[in-house]
């Protein structure tokens, strides 16, 4: 909520209630210019200027086009701008766009790209309703299959507590992980 | 006139098979575009600047400052000099500018003077409300007085369930440009067909001149309806930025503040029953708050209506709080948690099992057999007889596992819609609908039916939604959608396919009356080798096409839809009495919706109902500090909701019958989102053996109510 700081209001937290008032704000600023920077992103090298403090999610959203993560929570709660970084599932609203430099940084886009089985298995066991946590849920699961072949149902309630869904997917979402993995090469069943 | 009733069920070749969404592959590769998702050139981005104060009146605004920074393209005040606030969050102005961190630069730039106000933002103590208590008319049938003199047991308790907000994932918010008085509007809504006229009402333009656009909506469930401050504002923005678009969503603070809640229910009910568990009396005093406009009074006694003798008092109560929407099945939850709890906790007083109290009084409901029935296969899911044991009994170490259950109506008959049919000569379809698919899969229904009608695969249907340039179809609210949408595609494309019998009637030397289309062809009905393939019947048309309309008169829906669902829903719940963590074994959830167009979606709605109610039962809640008059947690960290490892296994059964069927469709969004509180509330007292009063069941409550029982 905006209105915070120069209005004269608190923050909702006793002890950053404190912090505010010992600190009054100083006006702000928008920061050091713009600067170029280039992302590695699905393969392909993408230039592009950022202000420093801009996310990685923010600049792929507003700046690239890429869309398939969204900006939920905003604070790595919900899982719902999930993306692989040199193979690590990452919340792209924690990371700053110009830390992102001289990272393979994989998207929804890359993954569908490839057709990754995981795509149809979610259609299939429809894990999506409204959508919006899909894509998020789509590439931690990737990255979850990465690292755990041909999981149990177990595995995935453990492996994806990082995602949160409104719509309440998760019965799908559960069965269509399981049912990739066991088409994936080095799964079990595979 | 035709005949537009559905196929007999064994007929069907679509309808009625399980079949995947049409726009699952667009939503899991990331492909759909959502609003807020859109960025079309020149956008600008805008930010809010709203109200940190609970309750103020606005002494002055001072946008100077702000409106010479640069990258600023216009700035409004929303809440100027004099205004009175009567909530944090309140929008007070808002700027637009070329990036959002410039917009937010801005924004800490405008300087608010505020004469802060006395402000109320709790309901839960009646005594600390002062003048915000509103109570409505006592109502009284039969001598409850007399009723509980009559009674061999009486239960009598406080229970509650909290405020909670929508958090759609997407929030609230639009991509809007308006040039002269002409506006494109891509907002986030459940209302493709109504909320341009929301706009333009207070734009002052006409409804026509705005144009609604949305092909995918992030969620809904009951608060996506208006126009908003915010989208008539954007819209001001643009034409003060030369018409440029604006993309405003709300922040996810300012989403849980102040885009709608679903309303507080508390209440005072006491219960009598005869020693056979025959309910002869109820009493409840109960308040709500929604926020600001107070709360009305859930449907109480609920299901159970026929209770002879009763008196209900109810107070709303007003408080400093953003407003409330509706929220799947509005104020139906909580009539289900306090009743069901009710019935649950005089069960016990009876030594009875809640199974057998429920049976026993289904005469009070309005649907006696169809409860019975849902009852009986509920609890055979469940194994109820197997696993239920009297309340505490049920013992492993410091686990203690129960059972229980809740309960739901609904209406859910379809909506005004209309509907348009188009053959083309080549033998594509279209059907073209101001409707729109909120995520219950509204498309893929509309193409089943579509497909059906004129016998063809679904891949040839093209459907066309999201649009207010199509025919005007009613906003996804109440559970409405499916009925209205299903039963205008069926007459439009039987209207459709009737112009194309009468072409190629003639031609086959039939009577258009005597002809069918199954299985991509025309052909006589009793003759098949008389026909031809719908392309060849298409291809009749020359250079024309064949456009039909349909329409859902919600006054004479000829069998199509109907409204009246029930459901039970039954928990099975294990306690850690060290804890207080309530774990979720399984929830099983028996519900009737007449004809199901699409089993596999429509059990999706009700897995999703389910998932909503474990977050409601357990975790979620908002919470308001009266210090600050805010909000405590609105963001995702403490605001909870429930995750993939917590709520256990979840087993639907639809009522899929020839009685059922023949009522035809009713809409599924609502019922299944009523009675899982109750259910897993009811669990949690017959595994601890106390009842825990409050939802959500969070393990402090648990401890609370267990150490109550202790010292008692
Ligand atoms: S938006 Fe990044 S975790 Fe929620
Ligand atoms: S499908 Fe709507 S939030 Fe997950």
């Amino acid at each position: 909520m905006r209105g915070v700081g120069l209005s004269g209001g608190v923050l909702s937290t006793g002890l950053l209630e404190q912090e505010a008032q010992a600190a009054p704000p100083a006006a702000p600023v928008s920061g050091p210019a713009a600067v170029p920077i280039t992302l590695r992103i699905n393969g392909k090298s993408v230039n592009t200027s950022v202000e420093p403090r801009e996310t990685l999610l923010d600049t792929m959203r507003n700046s690239l086009d890429l869309t398939a993560a969204k900006r939920v929570c905003d604070r790595g709660t919900c899982g719902a701008c999930t993306i692989i970084v040199s193979g690590k599932v990452m919340y792209s609203c924690t990371m700053l766009a110009i830390d992102s430099q001289g990272k393979e940084i994989e998207t929804l886009e890359g993954i569908s790209a490839k057709n990754h089985p995981i795509i149809a298995a979610f259609v299939a066991n429809d894990a999506q309703q409204c959508g919006y946590c899909t894509p998020g849920f789509v590439v931690a699961s990737k990255g979850f299959l990465d690292k755990h072949p041909n999981p149990t149902y177990e595995e995935v309630k453990k492996g994806l507590g990082g995602n949160l869904c409104r719509c309440g997917t998760y019965m799908g979402i559960r069965q269509a992980v399981v049912d990739a993995g066991k088409q994936l090469k080095g799964g079990r069943n595979a | 006139m035709p005949d537009y009733s559905w196929p007999p069920m064994e007929k069907r070749r679509i309808v009625g098979k399980r079949t995947s969404r049409l726009d699952g592959p667009d939503k899991a590769s990331g492909k759909a575009k959502y609003p807020s998702d859109l960025n079309p050139p020149g956008l600008l981005h805008a930010v809010m600047l709203t109200s940190p104060h609970a309750h103020a009146r606005v002494k002055t605004v001072d946008i100077a400052a702000a409106k010479k920074f640069p990258g600023v393209t216009a700035i409004r005040v929303i809440s100027g000099p004099g205004t009175e606030v009567q909530w944090a969050g309140t929008e007070i102005a808002i700027v637009a500018a070329t990036s959002e961190a410039i917009a937010r630069d801005a924004v800490a730039l405008i300087k608010v003077d505020y004469e802060v106000l006395p402000h109320v933002v709790r309901e839960d103590d009646l005594g600390k409300v002062g003048n915000r208590a509103k109570a409505a008319g006592e109502q009284v049938t039969g001598d409850p007085d007399a009723a509980f003199k009559e009674a061999d047991a009486i239960s009598e308790n406080l229970y509650s369930i909290p405020v909670i907000t929508h958090c759609c994932l997407e929030p609230h918010g639009q991509v809007i440009a308006m040039k002269g008085d002409k506006v494109d509007y891509w907002p986030s809504t459940q209302a493709v067909s109504t909320v341009g006229g929301d706009l333009a009402k207070y734009l002052e333009i006409p409804a026509s001149n705005v144009h609604v656009q949305m092909d995918y909506m992030g969620g809904g469930f009951g608060g996506k309806f208006p126009a908003d401050r915010w989208g008539v504002e954007s819209a001001q923005l643009s034409k003060e930025s030369g018409g440029r678009p604006v993309k405003m969503f709300l922040d996810r603070e300012t989403e849980l503040t102040i885009a709608g809640v679903r309303p507080s229910a508390f209440a005072n009910i006491k219960i009598g029953a005869k020693k056979d568990g025959t309910i002869i009396a109820w009493q409840s005093q109960s308040w709500a708050s929604g926020g600001f406009g107070g709360g009305g009074m859930p449907p109480l006694p609920y299901v159970f209506n026929k209770i002879p003798n009763y008196r209900l008092n109810h107070t709303a109560v007003s408080i400093n709080a953003g407003s409330a929407r509706a929220w799947r099945a509005p104020n139906n939850p909580q009539a289900s948690f306090l009743t069901c709890s009710a019935i649950d906790d005089l069960a016990a007083k009876l030594n009875m099992d809640p199974l057998d109290m429920f049976l026993k009084n289904v005469g009070l409901t309005i649907r006696p057999d169809t409860y019975r029935l849902q009852l009986n296969k509920a609890a055979e899911m469940i194994e109820w007889k197997k696993n239920w044991r009297p309340r505490g009994q049920n013992k492993d170490g410091y686990m203690r596992r129960g059972l229980g259950i809740g309960i739901s109506t609904w209406g859910g008959a379809g909506h005004a819609s209309k509907a348009r049919t188009t053959i083309h000569p080549d033998g594509s379809v279209e059907v073209e609908l101001g409707s729109q698919d909120i995520g219950s899969g509204t498309r893929t229904v509309i193409s089943m039916v579509a497909a059906e009608t004129l016998g063809l695969p679904i891949s040839m249907i093209k459907v066309k939604i999201g649009d207010n340039l199509y025919p005007v179809s009613g906003p996804s609210g109440g559970s409405t959608t499916v009925g209205g949408v299903s039963s205008s595609t069926r007459k439009a494309a039987v209207n459709a396919l009737q112009k194309l019998y009468d072409i190629v009637g003639p031609i086959l030397n039939a009577p258009p009356d005597r002809l069918e289309a199954v299985d991509g062809k025309i052909r006589m009905i009793g003759n098949p080798d008389k026909g031809m393939s719908w392309q060849q019947a298409c291809q009749k048309l020359g250079v024309n096409t064949i456009t039909e309309m349909g329409e859902n008169d919600t006054k004479r829906t000829e069998g199509l839809n109907t409204g009246g669902a029930s459901g039970i829903q039954m928990a099975d719940v294990s306690v850690d009495i060290e804890t207080g963590v309530v774990k979720m074994n399984k929830l099983v959830a028996v519900h009737d919706c007449g004809l199901v167009i699409n089993p596999k979606t429509a059990e999706s709605q009700v897995l999703g109902a389910c998932i909503m109610s474990v977050c409601s039962a357990l975790m979620e809640e908002r919470v308001m500090d009266q210090q600050t008059g805010r909000v405590l947690n609105a963001d995702m960290e403490f605001y909870k909701l429930a995750g993939i490892a917590d709520i256990g296994d979840i087993v639907v059964h639809m009522d899929i019958t020839p009685d059922n069927d023949k009522r035809g469709v009713i809409g599924l969004g609502e019922p299944p989102a009523v009675p899982g509180v109750a259910a897993i509330a009811n669990a949690v007292a017959n595994a601890i053996g106390v009842r825990v009063p409050s939802v959500p069941l969070i393990p402090s409550r648990v401890l609370a109510a267990l150490n109550g029982r202790r010292n008692a």
